[in-house]
């Protein structure tokens, strides 16, 4: 009798937990988790897309920083995804798409109709739009654009022109062949056809090598560029915009130029398998609209992805004139080439490598 | 007289078989005792190196091959990242030893109060971030440094000097975080040599350098060897230090890794220097143990 009661019981708990189950499966939707970058980028983004949206939609979100690729796809591997919306560099996204570690795209959900061409592919959907410029010590060289000031890529690899100690980047072959070619005289817009064989990279590597007794410090992230400039360990380097307008805010006495800087994008892609993928697509609709993003430039100097967000903003005229996207600074500046790096990254890897450890 | 001989005899036999049995089941009891400790050595150890072993063989399509080790071969700056781990773990040692020893040996002859203090000085780095304090050694060296600074105030040097982003700043940073774990075995060492035997050195003539050489170093030499080797084994896999002190020159096995796997997402490419960094190690410390009979060092064996 006692052991009946017992078994009813229990049976009663089950139905009643799994209709609890049921009810928060219906009511409320999960949190959804999406994965940015420490620092002021992911606090910008906190503050420009992620809050609001999230007040907006109901949405509630996890956020979590360090964001990376490699980790995404050992979660996908693992089958052990807990990540929803990652942050990613464009380059990082088209790895991580060709290794088959991400969700297709719902463009039927997401709407990119007035997105710049080349700021979504089908596995992402770009966040802002940021440049790799050459910046350097003002109380040196002078400010940007006045007289006796460096310009190009030439000026930077013209050590007697411009004495002193470079900075360049460490690990990674990411935006670094490129403006050897250019200080080399390749025109911008012939950049990726020199590079697309093994002599035109070699090239770039041996201009690099060239002014390798001239680098003083390899740098391996932003926090690192922003440093160095603060300390003014180097007097010239190479480097993500944002990070350096963040560097003078500090009293860095940093400037830089956009002149054949590397445009590129940050964007958002979903892990294969991501636990709530529906609620995340929408999600990402949400802060992929211009009035979020016309946010985003009062926190970092990056530009918005979406064109309309230029005509939603309410950011000062000067603010607007100093993002890499802004229709006045992209005609001097070299769209990184997805194509290239999808084909040739894991080769210029090795040789730029080889270039690093001699 | 010759029967009481045999019965003692074959009372000896029985005695020592029985010893033999109760030595032999306190084995297996100890075995018995051991074998949680096995057990989880074997599945956190052996399972994931065997694991590594595994993945360092599946090529990007999926299937086995040697790409990951051919490439190792074709490029040479994989020989060149393994000369440099070598190198700069060697380097450290040897900085370490000639830090070290006269540390531990002037720790090991402190009166017994002063002992703690100085111990703590040794100490108290030990229990700071390693990151904290590679970091301010970056405050210190730096161009615009307090170094450098100082340095040039008092009129030592008129240009700041290089001393980090390179080799130099790699290797002060690494010996000042390894410096405890070689000066912690050496100073055991050193606790227990019998000050009599040096007495008794002078006592037969030997002059204090001599009785130096001929008594005390050889009975530290376990625990120096000891020490020793846990620095260069830590220091083979290395990771913060070099990619903070080293401006990116020193590129070390463990920044290769990470370099493949941040930027490649290729486990087996990653694998792969895993691999031939363990075979490495184990092959350089055979050598070594050849060369200094090191075993009575690492196992207490006399």
């Amino acid at each position: 009798m006692k052991k009946r009661t017992g078994k009813g019981a229990v049976c009663g708990l089950m139905i009643g937990a799994a209709v609890a189950l049921m009810m928060s499966g219906t009511a409320y939707a999960d949190p959804i988790t999406v994965v940015s970058w420490g620092g002021t980028y992911g606090a910008a983004q906190d503050k420009a897309l992620f809050n609001d949206a999230s007040k907006n939609t109901g949405i509630e979100i996890n956020r979590e920083s360090g964001a990376s690729m490699s980790k995404a796809c050992l979660q996908v591997e693992s089958k052990a995804v807990t990540w929803d919306l990652v942050v990613t560099g464009s380059g990082g996204a088209a790895a991580a798409a060709a290794k088959g570690c991400l969700e297709k795209i719902d463009f039927n959900v997401v709407d990119v109709s007035d997105f710049y061409p080349n700021t979504y592919t089908d596995y992402c959907v770009g966040s802002d739009v940021f440049s790799t410029v050459m910046a350097w010590n003002t109380e040196k060289y002078g400010a940007p654009g006045s007289p006796g000031a460096p310009k190009s890529w030439a000026d930077f690899w013209d050590v007697e022109k411009f004495p002193g100690t470079r900075s360049y980047r460490a690990n990674s072959v990411d935006g670094v062949l490129e403006p050897a070619l250019m200080a080399d005289g390749v025109p911008a817009d012939k950049v990726y056809e020199v590079l697309s064989t093994r002599e035109g990279m070699e090239r770039a590597i041996n201009k690099i090598r060239e002014l390798k007794p001239h680098i003083a410090v390899f740098w391996e992230s932003g926090a690192m560029q922003a440093q160095l400039m603060k300390d003014a360990e180097v007097d010239m380097i190479t480097g993500w915009n944002g990070r350096f307008d963040n560097a003078k805010k500090d009293g860095a006495l940093v400037g830089y130029t956009f002149n054949q800087a590397l445009l590129d994008y940050d964007c958002f892609a979903m892990p294969k398998g991501a636990p709530n993928k529906d609620t995340a697509m929408k999600f990402l609709a949400e802060v992929s609209k211009p009035q979020y993003q016309a946010n985003l430039p009062y926190h970092i100097t990056y530009g918005p992805t979406n064109k309309k967000a230029y005509e939603v903003t309410t950011a000062p005229k000067e603010l607007i004139e100093a993002l890499p996207s802004h229709p006045k600074n992209v005609p001097f500046m070299l769209p990184v080439s997805l194509d290239w790096y999808a084909k040739h990254r894991a080769e210029a890897q090795e040789l730029y490598m080889e270039l690093l450890t001699q | 007289m010759t029967q009481t001989a045999s019965t003692t005899g074959q009372a000896q036999a029985l005695n020592e078989v029985a010893l033999a049995g109760q030595e032999r089941r306190e084995q297996w009891t100890l075995l018995g005792l051991s074998t949680p400790a096995i057990l989880v050595i074997a599945i956190v150890v052996l399972v994931p190196v065997g694991w590594l072993f595994y993945l360092s063989f599946v090529g990007s399509d999926g299937e086995f091959s040697l790409e990951h080790y051919k490439k190792m071969i074709e490029y040479k700056s994989y020989a060149r990242v393994f000369m440099t781990t070598f190198q700069v773990s060697l380097l450290t040692t040897l900085i370490c030893i000639l830090l070290g020893y006269p540390l531990a040996y002037f720790l090991a002859h402190l009166p017994g109060r002063w002992t703690g203090l100085f111990m703590l000085a040794v100490l108290l780095p030990f229990w700071t971030s390693l990151l904290v304090r590679t970091y301010a050694w970056l405050v210190l060296l730096q161009r615009k440094g307090l170094l450098n600074d100082l340095a040039m105030q008092i009129g030592l040097w008129d240009s700041p000097i290089k001393l980090v982003h390179n080799m130099t700043g790699t290797l002060i940073g690494m010996a000042h975080i390894m410096l405890p774990f070689l000066v912690l075995p050496l100073y055991g060492a050193m606790k227990k040599i019998e000050p009599d035997m040096m007495h008794a050195a002078s006592n037969l003539g030997a002059s204090p350098i001599r009785s130096f050489w001929n008594v005390y170093f050889p009975l530290s030499v376990s625990g120096l060897v000891a020490g020793a080797l846990i620095v260069f084994v830590l220091c083979l896999g290395f990771y913060v230090t070099p990619a903070v002190l080293g401006g990116g020159r020193v590129v070390m096995v463990a920044t290769q890794i990470t370099a493949i796997l941040e930027y490649r997402f290729d486990w087996g490419a990653a694998s792969a220097l895993g691999v031939v960094l363990l075979i490495a190690t184990i092959g350089v410390l055979y050598l070594a143990g050849r060369f200094f009979k090191f075993d009575s060092a690492l196992f207490g064996k006399g």
